[in-house]
This record gives structure tokens, sequence and C-alpha cells, in this order.
């Protein structure tokens, strides 16, 4: 009782105060849209993989040198949202890869319909602690593609295990990592 | 001026009963500023959704006392107007989970908790004339009722398999945005929308109630605990119910303005949307609960005849429970694919929770110990929450081991233990504040022997209902199926025996409503005697239409539990 203001006042303030904040909470349910999407591709959160440039690529294969060479089994995955219409699959099913080394896998894929379509890849590894060491140098699902009618392609991706892999003990068990693609049609 | 002055005076000289003065009648109910009078709308709108909601479990526990489809053809035809496939018919099932859900949590218990209880009783408690925006209130109110008349609206227009919103009261995307096309599922957004903004309303006017009009010398730290609860309360809306308003507009958006905001072909995740949904829903749950935990406080020092056990370790364990419940949501997605950090980070954050829930528990039978128990209605409510509550508090800590939720998700060992926290303890600490408070707000006293005898029927019957889904979900009956393996027939048919008792025992409630009103005695002020000293004890049954004209004082000397204004033997 220590406000010497009006009651009416003191009582606009303290809801002002109170509205303030709801609005705070309501801009950071929208600022956690921008924010979640950062947070997995800067942690690896949940499976994402990483993008890295080739010279990072190179760093990690001189470190792998000195670390010894473990191997994973990397599996190929390939899917089509219902409205793709599109063959969708990886070339080689499975692929063994030392720890730095880098990889190429090609994908293949062929526009079934009778309509140019274009699609953009949603990625993903499995299992999700994998994430922060599947590093991707060029990928076919950085940029959206167009698939005339008929028309069939090969698309790369080349990538890399981080050798830091060896030093994380959620690490231990994993011996297969599986590479995920979703083609999603691009809305216009 | 003096003239006007002097007029005024004597003109409240002669009408002693002023303060008594009520405008007419609707001016008085449907345009009403009045705190007590928006309090009874409040209680008698949550009884009212509540007999809806409690009807539709009650069609879901018809439908699941036997395997197979029993009721659930007739609903669905009902519905979507003629006969219906199977599908319809499963989608139907959905629909009534989803209204179940949504009544129970955002039409029941927080309009009576809040909405009835804590407007009823907060400016009394703190000797406040009123809220601090009486007509705010009554904005408050009326948009809680428009929010449930588009809540029941939404069944009867198309939801994409059937007639009806089929999402579950969690409104997960991708199922309420693509997988639901028609306007049901709109509407039931919307109505949870319009809900959430009275909620973040009423809880701006709690807080500024609170903190600027409390009577002289009422301190923050003498303040009764069930004003204190009502505090943390408002405090947790208003943080916690925009969170929930960004998500419902993000899946408004997302199913009728084309942006992709949990939809993965345009960038989106679905996940985000269990993230922002849990991040409003577990604070949440408190929501519904802390009320409670002040009107026990209440009660049981009331009927123990002594200050309740550690009033400041009881007041800073709710303010606990509030700023750790915003910090262990994701233990309600443990299945979507957290890493296993992640996963023990929310393990240990929630078992945290029951440290000051367990300080609450061990004060009130502090609070019992040695005292001389009066066993009147409220108190025996009060003890079958503390008890029901710690069940389903105990079946929480098994739940939030992130290994054991794997095997436990999406079964009824959920159910049971999240209707043994609200159906068995928010609903029992309603039960206990609206028995020790009834004949204050009505002025008639209702009848001990029916008040008991309810008692007993429901405390019975919800623990026939609920407590078999443990053995369900532990053999792995999974939720939300209108059907089950012959394996759970037994405890299903156990379980809906549970309901009828339950449903029984609600019969004699209204019973008792009607005697109260028809033969009940007139209440004195204080009918509780002794026991009970906050300042809605110092005013008449009911109270005068406004209260305090001259605001009660607390000295210094006066602890948080003196009685205030009056003696008990004073009391008519």
């Amino acid at each position: 009782m220590a406000g010497t203001a009006p009651i009416e006042r003191r009582n606009k303030r303290v809801a002002l105060y109170a509205v303030l904040a709801a609005l705070a909470m309501l801009g950071l349910g929208y600022a956690s849209v921008p924010l979640y999407r950062i947070f997995c591709q800067v942690t690896g959160f949940a499976g994402t993989p990483q993008r890295s440039t080739l010279a990072d690529a190179i760093t990690a294969e001189q470190m792998a040198k000195s670390a010894g060479g473990r191997t994973f089994s990397i599996r190929f995955d390939a899917n089509t949202a219902p409205d793709v219409p599109w063959a969708f699959r990886p070339r080689q099913v499975t692929d063994t890869v030392q720890v730095g080394e880098r990889d190429m896998a090609v994908f293949e894929a062929k526009n079934l319909s009778s309509v140019p379509v274009t699609g953009t890849a949603s990625f993903n590894v499995e299992p999700e602690q994998a994430g922060p060491y599947f590093s991707k140098i060029q990928c076919f699902c950085f940029t959206s593609q167009t698939l005339q009618p008929g028309q069939e392609v090969t698309m790369p991706v080349l990538f890399y295990i981080d050798p830091k892999a060896l030093d994380d003990p959620n690490m231990d068990g994993v011996e297969q990592i599986t590479l995920s693609y979703t083609f999603h049609r691009t809305k216009a | 001026m003096a003239t006007t002055a002097d007029t005024f005076q004597a003109h409240t000289e002669e009408h002693h009963h002023d303060a008594d003065h009520k405008p007419a009648f609707f001016a008085r109910w449907f345009m009403s500023t009045n705190h007590k009078d928006i309090g009874t709308l409040y209680i008698i709108f949550a009884i009212f959704a509540g007999i809806i909601g409690g009807a539709i479990s009650g069609l879901m526990r018809w439908e699941l006392a036997e395997p197979g489809l029993q009721v659930l053809g007739q609903v669905a035809s009902w519905l979507n107007g003629g006969q219906a496939d199977f599908d319809q018919m499963t989608h139907t099932w959905n629909v009534l989970i989803t209204a179940h859900g949504l009544i129970m949590v955002f039409f029941v218990v927080m309009p009576a908790t809040m909405g009835g209880f804590g407007n009823w009783f907060v400016p009394l408690m703190i000797g406040a004339p009123d809220m601090a925006f009486p007509r705010m209130n009554n904005v408050s109110f009326w948009l809680t009722v428009a929010g449930f008349c588009s809540l029941m609206i939404s069944p009867f227009v198309p939801g994409g398999t059937a007639a009806g919103p089929g999402i579950g009261w969690t409104l997960y995307a991708p199922l309420s945005t693509s997988g639901s096309v028609g306007p049901a599922v709109d509407f039931a957004i919307f109505s949870v929308h319009i809900a959430g903004a009275a909620s973040i309303m009423s809880a701006i006017n709690f807080i500024t109630t609170i903190f600027n009009m409390r009577a002289p010398g009422m301190t923050l730290h003498k303040m009764p605990l069930f004003a204190w609860s009502v505090l943390v309360t408002a405090f947790l809306l208003l943080l916690a119910l925009p969170v929930l308003a960004a998500a419902l507009t993000m899946l408004i958006t997302d199913r009728n303005f084309g942006t992709t905001f949990f939809d993965p072909a345009g960038g989106g995740d679905p996940i985000l949307y269990q993230h922002l949904f849990w991040f409003f829903g577990h604070p949440e749950v408190y929501i519904m609960i802390l009320p409670g935990f002040g009107m026990i406080s209440q009660i049981v020092a009331t009927f123990s005849k002594k200050p309740v056990f550690g009033y400041l370790g009881m007041a800073y364990a709710m303010v606990a429970i509030g700023v750790v419940g915003f910090i262990v949501w994701a233990h309600h997605m443990y299945t979507v694919g957290l890493d296993v950090n992640t996963k023990m980070y929310f393990t240990a954050a929630t078992m945290v929770i029951a440290v000051p829930t367990g300080i609450k528990i061990f004060s009130w039978i502090a609070t019992m110990w040695g005292g001389s128990l009066e066993f009147k209605s409220p108190l025996v409510w009060a003890l079958g929450f503390i008890f029901l509550f710690t069940v389903g508090g105990v079946t929480g800590v098994v739940l939030a081991n992130g290994g054991i939720d794997d095997n436990l998700h999406d079964t009824y060992y959920v159910v049971a233990h999240f209707h043994y926290v609200l159906s068995l303890g928010a609903v029992f600490s309603l039960f206990a504040g609206f028995y020790y408070w009834f004949p204050k707000m009505s002025g008639r006293m209702h009848s001990e022997l029916l008040a008991h005898l309810h008692f007993w029927g429901f405390f019975i019957g919800v623990n026939v209902i609920f407590f078999p889904q443990h053995f369900l979900g532990m053999n792995g009956m999974p939720r939300r199926y209108p059907d089950y393996a012959l394996a759970y027939e037994f405890w299903n048919h156990v379980s809906s025996v549970g309901y009828v008792i339950m449903a029984l025992s609600m019969l004699l409630f209204f019973a008792n409503m009607i005697y109260a009103f028809t033969v009940g005695k007139k209440a004195p002020a204080n009918y509780w005697g002794e026991g009970a000293t906050t300042l809605e004890w110092s005013l008449s049954s009911p109270p005068p239409y406004h209260q305090f004209e001259t605001l009660p004082v607390i000295e210094d000397h006066h602890s948080h539990h003196d009685a205030i204004g009056t003696t008990p033997s004073a009391a008519h």
C-alpha cells in the first residue's frame, strides 16, 4: 500500500505491466518458430544434419587420419509426399564409410506425370544423436528441383561423418546411420 | 456542492441497507460488474458445462463397457444425420474425447476455480470492495460463455471424416490442420482461443486486485493461502495462455491462409506445435490444481481449528510449483524422438516438482496433527482430495521417467494418472470448496448428511472408474479407441460400473441443492465456528451486495490466521 497515486492510476499501471507480459509471451510464441529452426540447425537436435564447406571437410579428413578408422554403415531412404508423382530412390541402399572420409551417394528421380513438378526435399538422420556429426557438403536438398514430364535425373549428396563423433559417448553404440529424404511439392 | 454531499449523506442514513441495494434482474445478471454475482454466474456456468462434459464421459463409459461398438453408431448417425459407416463412427469417438477434454478443462475446472471461487472470495479475503476492473470481469465471463457456444456448435458441422472436431483436447497438427477439413476444427480452435482471452483478462484482473486492493495492513505475507494460490495461478495464466494463443493462431493460419508453421512441405515442423502446446499445457495442469490447493489449505485449517502449518512454506511451495511448471513441458512428449540427454533433463526437472508438492501434502497433515478435527463435509472432501491427489502424484512420478513413459505413453495408465489428479483431485477440491462456502454464498445451509453421502458415493464411484485403468494401461490398452481386445473386458466393465455409482452420487448433490434452497436453514455469518478466521466470515451470509464500506484494518500484531473484525462468539 506504498503508492501515493489514486487507486485507479495504480490499477492501470499494474494492468499495463500485465498486458505487456502477456504480449511478450505472445511474441515469444511466434519467435519460437525461427528460434526452434536455428536451434536444431546449430545443435543437430532431433537428428538435423549439419551443413559444411569443403574446407571443413578437408580439416575433418586430416583429423580423422590421426583418430583411426572407425566405420559407419550409412543407409539411404527416399520418400515422396502423396502429391508428388515421382519415382524417387537411392542408387545404392547402403554404403560403408570411414569416419572423416568424403562419400558421394546418388539418388535417382523420375517425374511420372505429364506436367512439370517442382519439389523440395526435407531431410533427417536417425539415430538422432548422429545429427551433429552428419555433415553435408553438397546436396540436392539445398535447393528446389524441377522435373519436366517424364524427365529422369540423378542427384548427388556429398557428405562425411565428423570425427568428433568418436569423442561422444552417445555415439558409442551407433553402427548404422540412416539418411532419409522426403520430397514435398514446392508451393508456387 | 455541500448541499449535494449533505443530501447524499442523509439518503444513506435513511436506508440502512443501501449496501445491499441490488439492480433489477437483467441489469444484475447480464450486465453484472459485482464480483460476487459474476462468481455466482461462473459457478452456475461450470455446473451446467460439467453436466454436459460428464454426460459425454457417460456415453464413453457406456461404449467401453463391452468390447465391440455399442452406442457409438447411434451417436454418429445423430451427429451426421443418417446411417454412419465405421470411419464416421470412430471419428465420432474422437469428437467425444475432444469435447470431454475441452469442456472439462476450459469450461468446468477453470471457470469454477478461478472464475467462481476466485471471484467470490479473493476480494472478500483481502478486504477489497470489489475486483480492480469490474467491467472487464463481466467481459471475461461472457467471453467464456461465447467460447462454450462455439465449442457446442462444432460437433454439428463437418469436420473431415465426419461431423465434429476429432482431434483431442491437444489439437495436434497435422491432424488439426491438413487432417481435418471443414469448419468443425475452426470452431473448436476458436472456442479455446476466446476462452483463453477471457482467462488472460481475468488473470490481469486478479493480479491487479491482489497487488493494489488489499485492506490496510493486509501484507502479502498475511494474505490467506487461497488468495496466494489465485495470485500464482493468475501469473501462470498470464504467461502460459499467450503462448497457446500464438500456437492456435498458427493453426488457424495453417488451416485457412496457406502458412506452413507446422507443415514440413513448407519447412515447418509439427513437433514445434507440440512444444508450444505443452509449454502452455503443463502450466495449465497447475492452473487447474493450484486454486484447489488454496481451498484445501483454508478448509484443513478451519476444521483443525489451527492455523495452517508452515504458512510461508505453503505459499512459496505454490510459487515454486508455478515456476518449475514452466520448464518441464517435454515430459508430455517423450516419444516424439527426444535424445537421451533431453529426456534425462525433463525427467529430473519433473521429479523436482514432487518436492514442493510434498511440502504441501505434509503441511496439510501437520496442520491436522493434534488438531481438534471436526468431520464436516468440506473436511471430508478435503481429506479425499489429499489422499487421491497423492495417488495421482505418485503415478505422475512414475510417468515422469522417460524410460518408463516409452512403455506407458498413450495407455490407460496415463488416463488413470491425470484423472486421479484432475477428476479426483481438482474436482474433490471444488466440492470441498463448494460445501465450505455454499452457505456463505447462498445464505442457506445445505444438508450435511446428503453432502456426506454424496462424498462416499462419489469417492467409491470415481475410484472404481479410475483405479482399474492403471491395470488396463499396464497391460497395454491404448487411449483414444472406442473398442478393445477381449482381454481388457473385465476391468473396463468394472470401470463403467464405477461411472454409474458416481453418477448416482451426483443426484444427491442436486438433491442437496434443492434441499438448501427450499427448506435449508438460514446461514449465520460464521457457521463453521472458531476455526474459520478469514475476512469473509466477518460478513453476513450472503455478504451485503457492496461489502467493506469501511475497509477492515489489519494491525501489525495480527498474524495471517487471526480473525479480523469479529470474534467467533460475536457472530450471530
